[in-house]
């Protein structure tokens, strides 16, 4: 553990404002699972909790005009990079206000001003689009990074090993961002990942730089990661990044997790990464009580004003249906 | 006769086919202790053991590569592609392998591989997850593609793929798993490949799909009888081969033809339908041929959206009523 002498560049606010962003997407989960349950949300819906340490200590040391690729379980990256709650929730209930105007659903969150290049749904696909945005950072010469998330079931993919050696070859200004949650699904990665206790060494077959980080530790996350930017950033080539963490629910909503050992779920509980930080900053003598009380309710306020906007806001209209497939020309087939 | 879920229909038949030949397994994304993403082999893992039921890494190429290689061997694999959308990343291995290695061996190795998967709109789960790509598979010289739309014809049909030596999509539909229908006790029952079934007679027009849109385009056969319209409806339930026997003969007797299909016009399954009706009945047509299917666009999550871009039994029995009463 990090002792606050540890993080001097961070002040008091900036630590404040890890623990709200950590509770914001905490809390906004919760509120998109009772959404759900409601039916004003459908389809798939893979939250974040348990994970928020790593969105959180990874995103906020990018600058903003750094890029952000992520895969389907992307509320969390998608809030911690600024995203507002209202657009998020909007989108996940597929109203015409939400930051992909209703289109992309959950699973594919995407804010161009925030270089937040999406959220992507076919496992592993978005470590090659990675690689593309790095590539293109590279060929302009300019020295942005791009930081790509993907879970430990994406490393199974043949995308992965393609997206790995082509950045590794090409000295590409990427990171290769691992949550390593222990699962894919309702498989254990004890059983699909034969490298699953050793995963950053993956790495090594790409001769790429590797590490591996507490992902329920914001601090320790943000302090490799501000390390990895630089490096990556100078130009030394891509990274290959394992965050530990646990998935506190089930896959999906739709998934009650029973596949799981209680005694690991206990392990992960006790890890939780809110609580964890929310003890240090007492501990170090940083934040009361108050503190957290008044950003815990100012969490609460958002996330009503989050859910109300969602709710209150019109379908996407009809014709919406045929907007958005091509740049410069109408869509073919449109009825008359 | 006994009524059962899809979902059921389709454990049956797989625990059927475990049970009687030793070099049936099955191999999949979640298949194993979770019990599959459709819940189709729960208790697999407790009943056969991780020999005969196993839980791939996601790698889809390689779920479908693999089973190529043990079905040159001699086994009968019978894989899962969890929704036909990933079955995109194991294409190369549908369409240059498990399709031509017989062709290409000069008919020395056989592949005898059922590749089931799950097509279809209307979950809710956006654009990479919404697609129905088994007419694209069909277009493929050295596949099977079946579409079984009710549980007695996932029963029958999978009968029959286990006794084909050669590769088979074998297309299940998203939202059908929930849905009950008869199924014939008799042991031996079959649907034959590439028989279509004739759901309802009438005499008035001919409604072709396959998958869930044969029960839309039954559905709507109901509304239109209300009305004195009388549908022949068409379910293909086989893909690749075709029945366009069947499908042509009943457009000779009602001289009017309506495709339903899921996935967009452009490119879709019905515009071969249409092709093969012009082709040998070209001279009873009353009406041009017709289909009603998938707006030209990626699947919106947004709800009413989704639902405006996918047919119904109301879009079916509007364009019906167009091509019978010319209005
Ligand atoms: C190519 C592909 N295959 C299968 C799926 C179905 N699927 C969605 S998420 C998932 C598990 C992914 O696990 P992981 O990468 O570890 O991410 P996590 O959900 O744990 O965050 C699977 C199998 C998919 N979306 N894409
Ligand atoms: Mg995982």
């Amino acid at each position: 553990m990090l002792k606050a002498a540890d993080v001097p560049d961070l002040t008091k606010d900036d630590l404040l404002g890890y623990y709200r962003q950590m509770k914001l997407i905490r809390e906004f989960e919760r509120e998109s699972e009772r959404q759900y349950t409601r039916g004003n949300i459908k389809g798939f819906l893979h939250v974040y909790n348990g994970e928020e340490a790593i969105a959180v200590g990874a995103i906020n040391t990018l600058r903003e005009d750094d890029y952000i690729v992520t895969h389907y379980r992307d509320h969390g990256q998608a809030l911690a990079r600024g995203m507002g709650s209202k657009e998020v929730m909007a989108e996940l209930m597929g109203k015409a206000t939400g930051c992909s105007n209703g289109k992309g659903g959950s699973m594919h969150l995407f804010s161009d001003e925030l270089n937040f290049m999406g959220g992507y749904a076919i496992v592993g696909g978005q470590l090659c689009i990675a690689a593309g945005i790095a590539l293109a950072v590279q060929y302009r010469g300019d020295d942005q990074v791009v930081l790509c998330f993907f879970g430990d079931g994406a490393v199974n993919e043949g995308e992965f090993h393609e997206a790995m050696n082509l950045a590794a070859i090409w000295n590409l200004p990427v990171i290769f961002f691992c949550e390593h949650n222990l699962y894919g699904m309702g498989a254990s990665s004890k059983e699909t990942l034969v490298m699953w206790d050793s995963l950053h060494e993956m790495a090594a077959a790409y001769g790429m730089d590797r590490y591996e980080v507490d992902g329920n530790d914001v601090l320790e996350v943000r302090d490799l990661m501000k390390k990895i930017n630089a490096d990556v950033r100078s130009g030394k080539g891509p990274a290959f990044v394992v965050a530990r963490t646990y998935r506190l629910r089930g896959h999906s909503v739709a998934d009650p997790a029973n596949y799981r050992p209680d005694d690991e779920v206990e392990y992960w509980e006790a890890q939780d990464p809110i609580p964890r930080f929310r003890d240090w900053l007492t501990d170090e003598g940083i934040a009361t009580i108050e503190d957290f009380d008044e950003i815990d309710s100012s969490v609460e306020v958002e996330i009503v004003a989050a859910a109300e906007f969602g709710e209150s806001s019109p379908w996407p209209a009809p014709e919406a249906l045929y907007d958005a497939v091509y740049t410069d020309r109408p869509t073919e087939g449109i009825p008359t | 006769m006994s009524v059962i879920t899809y979902r059921d229909a389709v454990s049956s038949v797989l625990r059927e086919a475990l049970d009687e030949d030793e070099r049936v397994f099955l191999m999949g994304e979640d298949i194993g202790p979770y019990g599959g993403a459709f819940a189709v082999t729960k208790g697999f893992t407790e009943r056969y053991g991780k020999k005969r039921i196993k839980d791939s890494p996601l790698a889809e190429s390689v779920i479908v590569g693999a089973g190529v290689g043990a079905a040159m061997a001699g086994l009968r694999p019978v894989v899962e592609l969890m929704t036909i959308n990933f079955s995109l990343l194991a294409m190369d291995q549908i369409v240059n392998h498990a399709a031509k290695i017989r062709y290409m061996s000069g008919g020395q190795f056989s592949i005898p591989l059922i590749i089931r998967t799950v097509t279809g709109a209307g979950a809710s789960v956006g654009a990479t997850h919404s697609q129905s790509f088994e007419g694209m598979y069909a277009s493929i010289p050295g596949l099977t593609v079946v579409t079984p739309a009710t549980p007695s014809d996932v029963i029958g049909l999978f009968r029959s793929c286990r006794e084909l030596n050669d590769p088979v999509m074998f297309v299940e539909h998203i939202l059908l798993y929930g849905t009950r229908g008869d199924v014939p006790s008799v042991g031996d029952y079959r649907v034959p490949i590439g028989k279509a079934d004739v759901r309802r007679t009438g005499k008035d027009i001919t409604l072709c799909g396959y998958s869930r849109m044969a029960n839309v385009a039954e559905q709507a056969a109901g509304i239109l009888a209300q009305e004195g319209i009388e549908a022949d409806v068409i379910d293909l339930r086989t893909l690749r081969p075709l029945d366009s026997e069947t499908l042509v003969n009943s457009v000779k007797k009602t001289h009017r033809a309506l495709m339903v299909e899921e996935t967009t016009r452009i490119g879709g399954f019905a515009g071969e339908l249409v092709s093969q009706i012009q082709e040998d009945a070209f001279d009873y047509l009353d009406a041009p041929i017709a289909r009603v299917a998938g707006a030209e666009v990626p699947m919106p999550y947004s709800y009413p959206l989704e639902m405006a871009a996918i047919p119904s039994a109301d879009s079916v029995v509007a364009a019906a009523r167009k091509l019978v009463n010319g209005r």
